[in-house]
């Protein structure tokens, strides 16, 4: 080759780096929240796109903590319940119970049945409460804003009827150490079947609008696919890791105080993984759980709501950890007391916090849409990640 | 020089002329405003409706000057221009997207007596017009220009308010829209083959006698149509411009005062003069019944307002109840399913006039025609199996331009075989 | 009437012509190009050639401008171009030299046009539009199909070619690949 050849073959050489230098294009940075009609709330992701492909996601969190596991040790445990019934909004009631059996645990109450009933069917119907609202929301995060509203039309219901016994519509704050503040009321059986029909109804009505949607599956099938494995190595919990083909449910596997144990229902899974699976799952649920409350409501037993409890509460020298299925998946508490009116220390494990660890794997290599579908369909409530 | 072939302006033009045309300008100007301000309102009340939710009513009676109230908020609103916006194109760009909305509906005639042999001509102060602002030989095309004019609107509010979401905006509306362009025009083209006119009275006129195109051209370019002109309007579920739960509020996140409520503006007034456009295509335009006897006018502006409140109210049906696609959706619904359907549908509207005109036998034709809609199937199934077993990523991924290019490439092929076994036939009938 | 629109839609045909390659920001180039496409889509109508004004606002002004905005948004036009800097060595002499030969051309043409008084042959052309109706379309359709059936089919196949061409071209081969080429051109050449 001679040396002007050779020159010009460098040359060339240069000039095709030179454009593929001038070519390159920077992924661009979007920052979705903490303000942005995506978030239900203030969670903040950060991504790296080439075009709509998400190169890199990542959550932050923090911009609603509000410090709950400090604040509880200068509260007593009467006074625990009021502010973690704030920690996932939607089902407050199911907040309480896992802290309260934990302070149980410790004192070694023995809680009378018909309490431990009443518990358990208020857990349910804040589990409806919360997953009916996820199922209309996750067609508003697609864009279909109709389900939103009979969501919102039907979980008033729910709360209707939590209220009548509780006194709250959003924050019951109604457990205590021992049992429950008050009795159900009068008439409030025949209410809660009715409401609870209507619920299923409201089940077929969303497999109808959504379930059944060519556009709605498009956008869900095969999005977001966890396998078991990288599920379970994240911690994933509840409707989550079921929706995954994990069958995994404390109500079932660790019935501690709560009485699932002496109820005819079905845990459901599906081996899918994807978001349309998670959705599926949790229309499931919420059939299963109405369906629970009616059994319930057919066998509760008669007796004292309230175990014999000192007037002053000290929890004794001891620590319990104590976890239940909430409706975001698997929370527990752990308490450390030394004896005192307060917790000296609280640790709070919310199944949100964990649930969302996991969008950094999921959404690499996703399109901006799936996103938002894939946020949609974890299914966290900031209160529940930020604590 | 011909501007126009309406009868009004074949002869001199005097100051009465230039009045009705003025009036008729003047007319469709105030027609379209309130016509956005009632749309506004159906669409909130209607999917209020739906929704088990109440809607506007506090404003005037069941709350019908709730858009006026809402007008005149956004008029007293700041307006910003963010600061790392263009100025000059953030400014113009909303102006650009209301225009065009505005033009397509002057070809649209809105009334007229087509019943019974009538030729759509009314006459006022002794002058024999159409009731249309104009009567283009083009028409036809001017519909489909200024339609892929509104692209601009979005494109360059998205780019010029400098701001990712917007941009992201910009750059989905021109691929879509571009491409729904195709499908818009060739389920345009079916109409075309039956009514053999671009001007749009003529294609009114040519549906006389209920031999309206919704059936003439079998129904599949009216689907085609209806689905292209919701994702050429960005509404539902084709809305992935404004997408709020992913671009925020798309192109006009940075938008406020008056310049939001022009943008708004244009939206309704896409969706009014669209319906109007499906109704003159394939519905008629104001041919209807004429139970009793009002001037032949009237009942043409009722029948085509009935027709136009059928589409208005499948719009926000629309929105009501679907989801919203994804981008790539999209674009595998535009290239790979309306576009060749409609190419091969208007291929074997083709077949069909050119066997009429020379009286070929029904039942070989008609195989033939079937046969063709197999092959190219079979051919469109394969060239999807071969892309989707391709080993190259990039194709694997989820459609890009470039690969919709190409899919569109191979259909052409395809097509073009087709079109010779056309001509072979042709050839046939000659000798 | 129509020295009046003639008159309107020349001066801003030229203006945005001037505009499209004086304007700073290539974003606002591009709608320079817009402007003087419809004022020449108007003078296409003045002419009544409707069709053609029709064909020259979708294709051109509906697409492929659409398209160029596109590029020119994408490729960033925040980056400031060194306008010290040349690419290519004496192109702006260059430039200067062929827009004043071109110019002194057209001049020429013009008064030779002008002093030549017999008018300019009447071809088909001439002939097509003295047979049209209204439109033209239908005999625009006739001579594109029958006539120049064979010009038209090669462009069709031309256009589908450069396609299908482009796509290839930019198609994004696996890096493995490219770099296993590379390695392969280099030990060739060494």
């Amino acid at each position: 080759m001679s040396q002007t050849e050779q020159l010009s073959y460098i040359a060339g050489q240069a000039a095709d780096a030179r454009l593929n230098l001038e070519l390159e294009t920077d992924g661009m940075v979007i920052n979705l929240g903490p303000q942005h009609p995506a978030t239900h709330g203030t969670l903040r992701l950060v991504a790296r796109l080439e075009g709509e492909e998400v190169v890199e996601a990542e959550p932050i969190m923090g911009y609603m903590h509000r410090g709950y596991e400090k604040l509880a040790e200068v509260r007593t445990y009467l006074q625990v319940t009021a502010l973690i019934n704030r920690i996932d909004w939607l089902g407050s009631f199911a907040n309480e119970v896992p802290f309260i059996l934990g302070a149980e645990q410790l004192m070694e109450i023995e809680v009378p049945d018909r309490a431990r009933w009443i518990r358990t069917l208020l857990f349910e119907l804040s589990r409806i409460a919360n997953i009916s609202l996820f199922l209309g929301e996750m067609g508003l995060q697609l864009g279909a804003v109709t389900p939103a509203f009979f969501a919102f039309r039907d979980r008033e219901f729910v709360l209707n009827q939590i209220e009548q016994v509780t006194g709250g519509r959003f924050h019951p704050n109604f457990d205590r150490i021992g049992g429950l503040k008050d009795d159900l009321p009068a008439g409030w059986i025949a209410e809660t079947k009715s409401v609870m029909k209507r619920m299923r109804t409201f089940c077929d009505e969303i497999e109808d609008l959504l379930v059944g949607n060519e556009v709605f599956e498009t956008r869900m099938r095969g999005i977001g696919v966890i396998p078991a494995e990288v599920g379970l190595s994240y911690g994933l919990s509840g409707a989550n890791i079921r929706a995954s083909g994990v069958d995994w449910d404390l109500r079932r596997d660790e019935p501690v105080g709560l009485v699932y144990d002496q109820l005819d229902w079905k845990v459901w899974t599906h081996p899918d993984g994807d978001s349309f699976a998670r959705y599926w799952v949790r229309v499931q649920e919420v059939r299963e759980a109405t369906k629970m409350v009616e059994q319930i409501l057919d066998g509760l037993p008669s007796g004292p709501i309230m175990a014999k409890v000192p007037r002053i509460i000290k929890v004794p020298k001891g620590e319990a950890y104590i976890q239940t299925e909430n409706p975001l998946g698997a929370m527990g508490y752990y308490i450390i007391s030394k004896g005192d009116l307060t917790p000296f220390r609280l640790k709070i494990r919310s199944a949100s916090f964990n649930n969302i660890s996991i969008t950094p794997w999921l959404l690499k290599g996703t399109l901006v849409p799936d996103i938002i579908t894939i946020l949609g369909s974890l299914y966290f409530i900031l209160g529940d990640i930020d604590r | 020089m011909i501007f126009a072939v309406d009868l009004l302006l074949r002869d001199s033009i005097g100051l009465v002329e230039v009045g009705i045309v003025l009036l008729k300008v003047g007319v469709a100007f105030v027609l379209l405003l309130l016509g956005v301000m009632l749309m506004i309102w159906f669409e909130r009340k209607f999917i209020s409706d739906m929704q088990n939710r109440i809607g506007p009513n506090l404003a005037g009676p069941f709350g019908i000057f709730q858009t006026l109230a809402d007008g005149i908020k956004l008029f007293f609103k700041e307006d910003q221009v963010p600061a790392k916006a263009d100025p000059l194109v953030f400014r113009l760009a909303p102006y650009l997207a209301l225009v065009p909305a505005f033009l397509i509906f002057t070809v649209v005639p809105i009334g007229g007596d087509f019943s019974g042999g009538g030729d759509g001509t009314v006459t006022w102060w002794g002058r024999q017009t159409f009731l249309q602002v104009a009567d283009p030989p083009i028409g036809f095309l001017i519909i489909l220009a200024m339609s892929s004019m509104a692209v601009y609107g979005v494109l360059l509010a998205g780019w010029a308010s400098g701001s990712k979401y917007p941009l992201f905006s910009a750059i989905r509306v021109s691929a879509q829209m571009v491409s729904y362009e195709v499908a818009l025009g060739l389920s345009f083209a079916s109409v075309l083959l039956m009514s053999k006119s671009f001007s749009t009275h003529d294609i009114v006129l040519s549906q006389g006698g209920y031999e309206w195109n919704l059936w003439m051209t079998g129904l599949v370019p009216f689907f085609i149509f209806l689905l292209a002109v919701t994702a050429e309007m960005n509404r539902p579920p084709f809305d992935l411009v404004e997408a709020e739960q992913e671009l925020v509020g798309g192109f006009h996140t940075e938008y406020s005062s008056l310049r939001f409520a022009l943008f708004y503006l244009a939206e309704f007034m896409n969706v009014i003069t669209m319906s109007g456009v499906i109704v003159t295509l394939f519905l008629g335009g104001p041919e209807g019944p004429e139970p009793f006897p009002l001037p032949g006018w009237l009942w043409g502006i009722f029948w085509f307002c009935l027709k136009m409140v059928v589409f208005l109210a499948v719009f926000v049906w629309f929105r009501a109840t679907l989801p919203r696609f994804r981008y790539d959706q999209l674009m595998n619904l535009g290239w790979k399913l309306l576009i060749p359907l409609s190419l091969v549908w208007f291929l074997a509207l083709a077949t069909l006039q050119v066997s009429d005109n020379r009286d070929w036998n029904d039942f070989i034709v008609l195989a033939s025609i079937f046969g063709g809609f197999v092959l190219v199937g079979l051919l469109l199934k394969r060239a999807l199996k071969t892309a989707a077993h391709n080993p190259d990523p990039d194709l694997s991924a989820p459609a890009t331009a470039e690969n919709n290019v190409e899919e569109n490439a191979g259909r052409n092929t395809e097509n073009n075989f087709d079109i010779e076994n056309l001509k072979e036939k042709d050839l046939g009938g000659k000798n | 009437m129509e020295t009046a629109v003639f008159i309107v839609a020349a001066i801003i045909t030229v203006l945005s012509a001037f505009g499209v390659i004086l304007a700073k920001n290539p974003v606002h180039s591009v709608l320079m190009l817009m402007a003087t496409l419809f004022a020449i889509a108007v003078l296409f109508v003045a002419q009544d050639a409707h069709f053609l004004a029709a064909v020259q606002i979708i294709v051109y002004a509906g697409a492929i401008v659409v398209l160029f905005l596109f590029v020119v948004m994408l490729l960033g036009v925040d980056l400031a171009e060194n306008l010290r800097v040349e690419p290519i060595g004496g192109q702006r002499p260059l430039a200067i030299g062929a827009t004043v030969a071109t110019a002194v051309l057209t001049i020429l043409l013009i008064i030779v046009a002008a002093s030549d008084s017999s008018k300019p042959e009447s071809g088909d052309l001439a002939g097509i539009t003295q047979e049209t109706g209204n439109t033209g379309v239908a005999n625009l359709g006739r001579v594109i199909f029958t006539d120049y059936v064979w010009a038209f089919e090669i462009i069709a196949a031309l256009l589908t070619i450069g396609v299908i061409g482009a796509v290839l071209l930019t198609r994004r081969a696996k890096q493995q690949e490219v770099e296993e080429e590379v390695v392969e051109k280099e030990g060739g050449q060494l």
